[in-house]
């Protein structure tokens, strides 16, 4: 038997937030955290979390797992469970709506901000425009991010300032459109980020690399934007 | 009903993966007032998922390679009920719309040359078959869904659509002319329920893998858009056509790529052997996806398959070595030690064929409008009502999808419908606003769940769906297993009406769309078993013991099935492409 205790709120019918303990038969099986709360789901209908992919691309089910943030789906409970208990939060620093579903918002607003598309003012050629191997390997380990904000989540400096600060994954895209050999809008992109918070408030504490589940380097691309903005001499 | 909120909008997009988001990109582009409302945050959609790449004759691995060769073989993987002038749209237009992605920044792997890099994929050719395999895949690694679908979800943004998250469909709104005029929906986050009217409702919902057992699909691929289209009424087409992927992870369903194969991967059974060459002694293990699943299950049937159960085959990549592997396919090595404990640089992948991709769905033409059959027998437009991607029929994949069809798919005709959809608009679209009883009769269903009161639960209710399914309704069909299905679905449905929903809060409330989801679910289900059962013959992934052979005399049609009758009906294939000669039917072999 499992020992699961979970984060628990309804905002219709709780005043305020509660740990639950569930016990959970996983028939001594290295199941995926995302199926003992599904099992926890047959057990309480009301339970609520979300889901899609169930393979780590989606990003949906970002959560805490015994005080460390990842997607439920991928992370195993030997991995994970210490001690026969497992403890499930929702990410911290967001506003809960509802048990482990959080409110996104903020952490997509700082996504939207960064401008996370390519911009290039030159007139598109007839097939595609051509790119060396060598610079599509620039986007290598940056492209790759599915939202799932476990690494802005994981952050001190985003807790403290997520309306200021681009945090983690929001840096992460602007560095991989910073870096792109087709993309025009360097100086505008680097131009919107001089100020104390967008980039500076990152403090290299790399809890988003700890905990990023497809195990990307936001704290590098960090490096790298505030090295750009040291050298474009502002 | 007159105290519920309404909103209006030019066109309303359900569904924010590929199709949904390409349609949108082109009405936001064209200042049409467009929302895209998607049941989960875009790019959590199943896109998302899709590995390999997007198959398109732009001539980058080969600089001769031309559409025609691209649409033939489309048309000879779907086993000739593809229709001609859909896929002859959908290759000839397909570069067009590849490269408008990559102008839009996707992440494109690369040859040496800067050009786009393309791998082969099943079922390739060049010169119409007769110049070997083709290499027509153009992918980002094995993530190309993964940066195609965070590419259009970026230029949506950049667009200013509107988007309606974690909202859910609930039903079509008709009017009393039978026109679609927008739907039922609820906000997710409050539980709110909303009538959104709309000049064109388009379907982009994607496909309906869960009503499988075991499937390669994501959990929320139930076929929402389907069940809509069939409660409102409307026939479906060839919904008996089901993938089966031939590498879903043993045990777990994951897909492992068709691309591990295009790079030089291959199928072996228990005694080692390459078993393929058996069965298509010169695609080997890149014949199409039916004809390869089918070839698995004979080696497992007959005594070599591989492990403690001889229920599975293994994928080997190891002599592809380490750097081809992390170069071309760093996903796959991922997901491998991740839900199949093994290292594919050093083992063997344990496969089986898994359910993953819905080849029918609702009939339309090139431009997304959804087809009904007129009283005259003849097609009829469905007034309002649009559908693309997995969810639609056009169709372009017949009997067998090729892989990497699917995302060009997503991309074409989700432009298409896109640029009609504006034509549309511009021209003056008018149709009869829905009348109270027309948006309560939308209501229905969601009034009946929020009013159960006892009754059996969903996820009891939803295995035992999926288990009829697996059971009688797999890779290999006949008639009295069919018939068993068929019946226990007709059971099924009765309890699903009745069954309950006990939570019944509104923030957030993940079972009422899940009872929402099973809904749908069971309508994909027994649209797929009533339409299997009627088509007597094999035919690309429809495959019978008891009809063995294709049978061109009574069925190179599409099946067309009517949810009010629960009857089956043939519609015609179509054989005129506009710009090329048409493909004859021939034996199909690889």
């Amino acid at each position: 038997m499992l020992q699961v205790s979970i984060y628990r709120y309804n905002p219709e019918t709780d005043s305020a937030p509660y740990m639950q303990e569930f016990q959970v038969d996983t028939q001594g099986r290295d199941v995926m955290v995302l199926d003992v709360l599904h099992m926890m789901k047959e057990q309480d209908n009301g339970l609520a979390y979300r889901r899609s992919c169930r393979e780590g691309v989606c990003g949906s089910d970002g959560m805490n797992m015994n005080g460390k943030n990842g997607l439920a789906c991928i992370t195993p409970l030997s991995e994970v469970v210490k001690n026969g208990k497992l403890t499930l939060r929702p990410l911290p620093g967001l506003p809960v709506i509802r048990d482990l579903v959080v409110d996104m918002g903020l952490f997509y607003q700082q996504y939207e901000r960064i401008q996370p598309y390519l911009q290039n003012d030159e007139p598109a050629p007839a097939i595609e425009r051509l790119q060396s191997p060598e610079d599509r390997d620039k986007l290598d380990g940056l492209y790759e991010c599915i939202l799932c904000a476990c690494c802005s989540t994981s952050c001190p400096s985003f807790w403290w300032n997520p309306d200021k600060f681009v945090g983690p994954a929001g840096l992460l895209q602007s560095y991989r459109f910073l870096v792109d050999s087709r993309d025009t809008a360097t100086q505008e992109r680097l131009a919107e980020l001089e100020d104390p918070f967008s980039v500076f408030r990152c403090r290299g504490i790399m809890n988003c690399v700890a905990v990023c589940p497809k195990g990307l380097n936001p704290t590098r691309a960090i490096g790298k934007i505030r090295e750009m903005l040291l050298a474009s001499g502002t | 009903m007159s105290n519920m909120r309404s909103l209006s909008f030019d066109a309303i997009i359900i569904g924010g993966g590929g199709a949904g988001l390409r349609a949108a990109l082109e009405l936001a582009k064209s200042g049409k007032k467009t929302a895209v409302l998607s049941k989960v945050f875009p790019t959590r959609s199943h896109t998302v998922s899709a590995q390999g790449g997007i198959t398109c004759a732009i001539a980058s691995a080969d600089p001769n390679d031309d559409w025609r060769w691209h649409m033939y073989d489309t048309v000879k993987g779907g086993d000739y009920i593809a229709d001609q002038d859909a896929a002859e749209y959908m290759c000839s237009e397909g570069p067009k719309a590849v490269f408008e992605l990559e102008h839009m920044g996707l992440p494109f792997s690369r040859f040496d040359n800067g050009r786009i890099y393309q791998r082969p994929f099943g079922g390739q050719s060049k010169d119409f078959g007769a110049g070997g395999q083709a290499a027509r895949t153009c992918a980002a690694a094995d993530r190309t869904g993964h940066a195609l679908l965070h590419t259009l979800y970026q230029n949506n943004l950049k667009n200013n659509t509107t988007f309606l998250n974690e909202w859910y469909a609930v039903d079509l709104v008709k009017n009393a002319n039978g026109d679609v005029v927008g739907c039922i929906a609820m906000d997710i986050e409050t539980g709110e329920v909303v009538h959104v009217k709309s000049k064109a409702t388009v379907l982009a919902t994607g496909g309906s893998g869960r009503i499988y057992a075991s499937t390669t699909n994501a959990l929320i691929n139930t076929g929402d858009g389907i069940g809509m289209a069939l409660r409102a009424g409307f026939p479906m087409q060839d919904m008996e056509m089901w993938q089966f992927h031939p590498t879903g992870i043993y045990g777990a369903g994951t897909l492992v790529t068709e691309g591990c194969r295009g790079e030089g991967g291959y199928l072996v059974n228990k005694d080692g052997e390459r078993f393929m060459e058996r069965y298509a002694p010169n695609a080997k293990d890149l014949a199409g996806r039916d004809v390869v699943a089918r070839s698995m299950v004979m080696e497992i049937l007959e005594g070599r398959g591989c492990g403690e159960n001889g229920d599975h085959v293994y994928l080997k990549l190891d002599h592809l070595g380490e750097e081809v592997l992390g170069k071309r396919l760093p996903g796959i090595v991922e997901l491998s030690k991740t839900f199949a404990h093994v290292d594919p640089a050093k083992e063997p992948i344990p496969v089986v064929p898994t359910c993953h991709y819905m080849m029918g769905g609702v009939p339309t033409n090139v431009h997304g409008q959804a087809i009904m059959r007129g009283e005259d027998g003849k097609d009829q437009i469905v007034n309002g009502l649009f559908a693309c991607g997995e969810a639609a029929c056009v169709s372009v994949h017949g009997a067998n999808r090729l892989g990497g069809n699917s995302l060009l798919d997503l991309v074409v005709f989700g432009r298409a419908a896109g640029m009609f959809i504006e034509g549309a608009l511009n021209e003056g679209i008018d149709y009869l606003e829905a009348s109270e009883s027309d948006v309560e009769s939308a209501m229905k269903r969601i009034t009946r769940w929020n009013e159960s009161e006892g009754g059996e639960t969903v996820p009891e209710l939803k295995r035992e769906l999926q288990g009829i399914m697996q059971n009688s309704f797999g890779v290999f069909r006949e008639e009295e297993n069919m018939q068993k299905g068929v019946k226990q679905l007709a059971e099924l449905r009765g309890r699903i009406a009745n069954a309950h929903l006990p939570d019944k809060s509104n923030a957030f409330n993940t079972a009422r769309v899940e009872a929402l989801e099973l809904d749908n679910l069971m309508e994909v289900a027994e649209a797929t078993a009533i339409a299997a059962l009627e088509r007597k013959e094999s035919r690309g992934a429809h495959s019978r013991y008891d009809y063995p052979d294709r049978d061109d005399v009574n069925w190179l049609k599409h099946s067309l099935y009517f949810p009010t009758e629960k009857k089956v009906g043939k519609r015609d294939v179509n054989f005129a492409p506009k710009t090329v000669d048409m493909f004859e039917p021939k034996v199909r072999t690889y």
